[in-house]
């Protein structure tokens, strides 16, 4: 009863997990510009991830390939960012990014005001 | 059960193919290099995605180093397209003729920002 629960319970989050990729993917043919593409492919990629290795540890039910699985969690948890920060710090760099569609730009004036200094 | 198995599969199946497909398209379509940097991390983890789910499925773990070494060099791409574009965009502004200057008001401030960094 108990193992037929949990292999339901993987199954229900690889079913989420797929949603979230499918957001991803849609919010990446469907936003304007670089930033917010950057915001709809990051995120629910990582929560996908998580979900997924929740699945397998729900299916396989052993401490090995959770310990095993861990590590890929945390490299993409800890690399992501990284890069997101670099690509969305490139485009904005390069003005590769809709001014329209920003609310507020709390890093012009920062950005003026190192450049009055230095 | 296996009815629900069965068809939980099949909506991973279509869910990561969809993802996959609208990642390829933002690779083609552009419009800038960064966009198709993001596409590419997208395609890499929905590659991921699908890896696991089909552990889960079939409940096989011998690709669980295939995930780790993706999830370990993924970034690595990214990274040096994201400098690249931003020492192209130095050069750029570093050349860059007054008339042009003048006609992207809004982008002069980035641009000897990113002179300084």
């Amino acid at each position: 009863m108990l193992e037929t629960m949990l292999d339901a319970l993987s199954l229900v989050c690889l079913i989420a997990a797929a949603g979230f990729s499918v957001a991803a993917g849609i919010g990446l043919l469907r936003f304007p510009d670089v930033l917010s593409r950057l915001h709809a492919a990051t995120k629910p990629q990582i929560f996908g991830l998580l979900l997924v290795i929740a699945a397998i540890s729900l299916h396989e039910r052993s401490w090995l390939t959770l310990a095993t699985l861990l590590p890929v969690f945390v490299f993409q948890a800890l690399t992501s960012p990284v890069a997101a920060h670099m690509v969305g710090r490139a485009a904005y760099r390069t003005g590769q990014l809709d001014d329209e569609s920003l609310v507020i730009d709390e890093l012009a004036p920062a950005v003026e005001r190192s450049d009055r200094l230095g | 059960m296996s009815m629900f198995h069965t068809i939980a599969a099949g909506i991973v199946i279509v869910g990561l193919a969809l993802t996959a497909v609208a990642a390829l398209i933002r690779i083609v379509r552009g419009p800038t290099i960064l966009d198709r940097m993001v596409a590419s991390d997208v395609l890499l983890t929905t590659l991921m995605l699908g890896v696991g789910s089909h552990m889960a499925l079939t409940g096989r773990t011998e690709n669980i180093p295939v995930m780790v070494s993706i999830a370990a060099t993924a970034v690595l791409a990214t990274i040096v397209v994201a400098r690249y574009v931003r020492r192209r965009a130095v050069t750029a502004s570093s050349v860059a003729s007054p008339s042009n200057e003048t006609k992207h008001t809004g982008n002069t401030g980035r641009g000897s920002g990113a002179e300084n960094a």
